[in-house]
C-alpha cells in the first residue's frame, strides 16, 4: 500500500509539472509574439542580428530551425528563411553537380544562391548558408562542410571523403590544382597514398586530370574554378536542378 | 590623432562614399582613446570616424594626410587593424579633439570584422587619389558655418540627412532588439531547465509516466526547440505533429512518385512539397522524422535507407530488387554501364541510378571496374555462366 501512494504521489509530481510548462510555454507564446510584432524584420533583413539570434539560441540550448512547427519558425519567421534556402542549394548543387563532382567554394554557392533570389529577395550571408547546410545534412544526401584556406567546400553527393581526401582538397585550394609532388613534399606522404587519394577524387568527379602539364601531370578543381572564371548554370542545367 | 578634425560627418559635394564599417575603435599609436565605438566612413576624400552611441561625435582625416596604412592580423582576443601612418598634421588644420600627440600613427581595429574589405578599398584610394581631380568645397566649415555648407550643397546633404536619420532608427532598432532578445532568451533558458527537471522525473519512474504525458511532453519539446532529455530523439520525433504530416505526405507523394518510377529520393521529396507549401515550409527534420512513422502507420509509402546513408521514399508497390533484375537486363544489352549512363537511359536521377547499381552489385548480378575513367558495372558472368 505505500508503494502504491509513492507511485501516486510521482505521478502527480510530474503531472504538476507538466501543467506548470504549459503555462509557461503559453507565457513565452506571448512574449515571443510581442517580441516578433517588434523586431521580425530585424532578423529578416540582418544577416548580423541573425547569426547573434542563432547564437544565444545555441547556447541555451534551444534549436530555433529543428522544426517548422516550432514556436521559432511559426512567430519570427526564422523556419521559412532557413528552410527555403535549404531548397535553393539543394538545385544549385545538383545543376552544378556534373560540372565539379558535387564539391563548391561557399562563394560560388553564395553568387549562385543569390542569383537565383532576384533584385529583390532578402539578403543571404555565408553564414546563413552554413546553418541553412547543417540542416540538410540530416536528409542523407551527403551534404557537408569541408574547411579550406580560411573559406569552405560544400559537399553535396554521398561520397566519402576522410581525413586525407580532406587535407589534399585543402593544398589544392592555393592554386586550383595540386600534383604528386607537391603532395610528397608538402605533407610528407609515400607516392602510393598521394596516388589512392587523388585516385578516388577523380573517380567522384571532383578532380580533373591534366597529363599535358609542364613536368608531372595535374590534378585540378573544378570546384575552384570560378575563382579563376565564373560560369553561368547553364538553361539545361537549370532543368535538371528541378525535381 | 591630432590630425583629426571635428566634422558634420556630412559629405562635400564632389565627394563620394566608397564603404562603412561599423563597430571600429581608434588608437592613438599604441594608446587607447575614448573613439572606442564608431563607424568608420571612407570616402574620395576623407577618412571619418562617427561615433555609434553619439552620432555628435564625428572626426575626419583627409586621405591626402595618409604616408602608408599596414595590415595587422588578429589574434586570441585582438580584433584584425589596420595601422594608418600618418604626415604631420597641416599648420591650417582645422580644430579636433587633441592638439598634439607622440604617434605619427593610428591603428583602427575592427571588432565586428570587416578589416579585408576596407583595407582594400582604402588602398584603392590612396593609389587613385581621387581627391586630387575632384575639387569640393574645401574648407570645411565646422560648427557656425556648417549652415553656409549645407546651403552649398543642399540636394546631397538632405540625401545625406535622411540616410543618418535612418542609420540612427537602424541603430536605435537594433540596440532594442538586442535587448529584447537577451530578455526572451532569459525566458527560454527557464523553459530549458525546466524540460530537463520533467526529463529527470520520468527518468526516476523509469517508465511510470503515462503515454498521453509522454505526447505532451514532446510537443511542448517540438514548440521549444528543445532536444528531447530522455531519449535523446531528435527535436520531439514522433509527435501528433509527425504522425499528421506522414498521413498528408502519403496523399501529396503519391503521384509524383508514380511519374518517378516509385522511388524519390528525401532531398527532392524536400525541395517539391516545400516548393509547393510556398510558406510554413517544413524543417529537414520535420520530414525525416514523419517519414519515419509512415510505415508504422500502414502508409502506402516508406522511407528506406540504403548503405550509402542516401535516404529514399518508396512505393509499397515499388519492389527496389525487381528493378535490379530489369537493371541487370538494361546493362546487359549495353555489355557495361556507368551509372551516368544507365541514369540517363532508364531516365532517373544519377543519384538513384547509381543506388540502384550498387544494389544490383550487392545482390550479385552485378560486377564492378573501378577505374580512374569512373566506375562502371559489368553482368556479373561468374554468377550466370558457372
Amino acid at each position: 500500500l505505500p508503494q502504491a501512494k509513492y507511485k501516486e504521489r510521482g505521478t502527480v509530481l510530474a503531472e504538476d509539472q507538466l501543467a506548470q510548462m504549459s503555462k509557461q510555454l503559453d507565457m513565452f507564446r506571448t512574449n515571443l509574439e510581442e517580441f516578433a510584432s517588434k523586431h521580425k524584420q530585424e532578423i529578416r533583413k540582418n544577416p548580423e542580428f541573425r547569426v547573434q539570434f542563432q547564437d544565444m539560441c545555441a547556447t541555451i540550448g534551444v534549436d530555433p530551425l529543428a522544426s517548422g512547427k516550432g514556436f521559432w519558425s511559426e512567430m519570427l519567421g526564422v523556419g521559412d528563411f532557413y528552410y527555403e534556402l535549404g531548397v535553393q542549394i539543394i538545385e544549385v548543387c545538383l545543376a552544378l553537380k556534373h560540372r565539379n563532382g558535387g564539391l563548391i567554394t561557399l562563394e560560388e554557392l553564395h553568387q549562385q544562391v543569390l542569383k537565383g533570389r532576384g533584385k529583390f529577395a532578402q539578403d543571404v550571408s555565408q553564414d546563413d548558408l552554413l546553418r541553412a547546410i547543417k540542416k540538410l545534412k540530416v536528409l542523407g544526401n551527403g551534404f557537408g562542410i569541408i574547411p579550406v584556406g580560411g573559406t569552405f567546400l560544400v559537399q553535396s553527393v554521398p561520397a566519402e571523403l576522410n581525413m586525407d581526401h580532406t587535407v589534399v582538397l585543402q593544398l589544392a585550394e592555393k592554386k586550383g590544382f595540386v600534383t604528386v609532388s607537391e603532395i610528397r613534399a608538402s605533407l610528407k606522404w609515400e607516392t602510393e597514398r598521394a596516388r589512392q587519394v587523388l585516385e578516388h577524387l577523380l573517380k567522384e568527379g571532383m578532380a580533373w586530370l591534366d597529363t599535358q602539364a609542364p613536368g608531372e601531370p595535374q590534378y585540378w578543381l573544378p570546384a575552384l574554378f570560378t575563382e579563376l572564371y565564373s560560369q553561368e548554370i547553364t538553361p539545361e542545367e537549370a532543368k535538371e536542378a528541378i525535381p | 590623432m591630432d590630425r583629426f578634425s571635428w566634422t558634420t560627418g556630412l559629405l562635400e559635394l564632389g565627394e563620394t562614399l566608397v564603404v562603412q564599417q561599423r563597430g571600429v575603435r581608434l588608437s592613438d599609436g599604441e594608446e587607447k582613446v575614448k573613439f572606442d565605438s564608431g563607424v568608420l566612413l571612407l570616402s574620395t576624400h576623407r577618412l571619418i570616424w562617427r561615433d555609434q552611441k553619439n552620432h555628435e561625435c564625428c572626426i575626419a582625416v583627409p586621405l591626402s594626410q595618409i604616408v602608408f596604412i599596414e595590415e595587422q592580423a588578429a589574434g586570441i582576443g585582438k580584433s584584425a587593424k589596420i595601422v594608418v601612418h600618418l604626415h604631420p598634421a597641416s599648420s591650417n588644420k582645422e580644430p579636433g579633439p587633441f592638439q598634439s600627440s607622440k604617434y605619427s600613427y593610428i591603428k583602427l581595429s575592427f571588432k565586428e570584422h570587416g578589416q579585408i574589405e576596407f583595407y582594400r578599398r582604402l588602398s584603392e584610394e590612396i593609389t587613385q587619389r581621387r581627391w586630387e581631380s575632384i575639387p569640393t568645397g574645401q574648407a570645411m566649415q565646422v560648427n557656425k558655418d556648417s549652415k553656409a555648407g549645407r546651403i552649398r550643397a543642399v540636394g546631397i546633404v538632405g540625401i545625406e540627412r535622411k540616410l543618418e536619420e535612418k542609420r540612427k532608427e537602424t541603430d536605435k532598432n537594433i540596440s532594442e532588439a538586442f535587448e529584447d532578445l537577451s530578455k526572451l532568451m532569459e525566458k527560454a533558458k527557464e523553459m530549458v531547465e525546466l524540460s530537463k527537471s520533467i526529463a529527470n522525473k520520468i527518468k526516476e519512474k523509469q517508465g511510470d509516466i503515462t503515454e498521453d504525458e509522454t505526447i505532451r511532453f514532446k510537443s511542448y519539446l517540438l514548440s521549444m526547440g528543445i532536444a528531447n532529455p530522455v531519449t535523446r530523439e531528435t527535436y520531439g520525433s514522433g509527435t501528433q505533429y509527425h504522425m499528421q504530416l506522414a498521413k498528408q505526405l502519403a496523399g501529396i507523394l503519391q503521384t509524383p512518385l508514380e511519374e518517378r518510377g516509385g522511388i524519390m529520393s528525401l532531398t527532392e521529396v524536400y525541395c517539391l512539397v516545400n516548393r509547393a507549401r510556398g510558406l510554413e515550409l517544413l524543417s529537414p527534420e520535420d520530414l525525416v522524422n514523419a517519414c519515419k512513422m509512415l510505415e508504422s502507420l500502414k502508409l502506402p509509402l516508406r522511407l528506406r535507407i540504403f548503405d550509402s546513408g542516401v535516404m529514399v521514399i518508396e512505393l509499397q508497390s515499388h519492389n527496389e530488387e525487381e528493378m535490379v533484375a530489369a537493371a541487370l537486363e538494361t546493362v546487359s544489352e549495353k555489355g557495361s554501364l556507368t551509372a551516368d549512363e544507365f541514369a540517363k537511359l532508364v531516365g532517373m536521377s544519377v543519384l538513384l541510378a547509381k543506388e540502384r547499381l550498387l544494389l544490383a552489385e550487392k545482390m550479385g548480378h552485378l560486377c564492378r571496374d573501378d577505374s580512374v575513367e569512373g566506375l562502371r558495372f559489368y553482368p556479373n558472368l561468374f554468377l550466370t555462366q558457372s
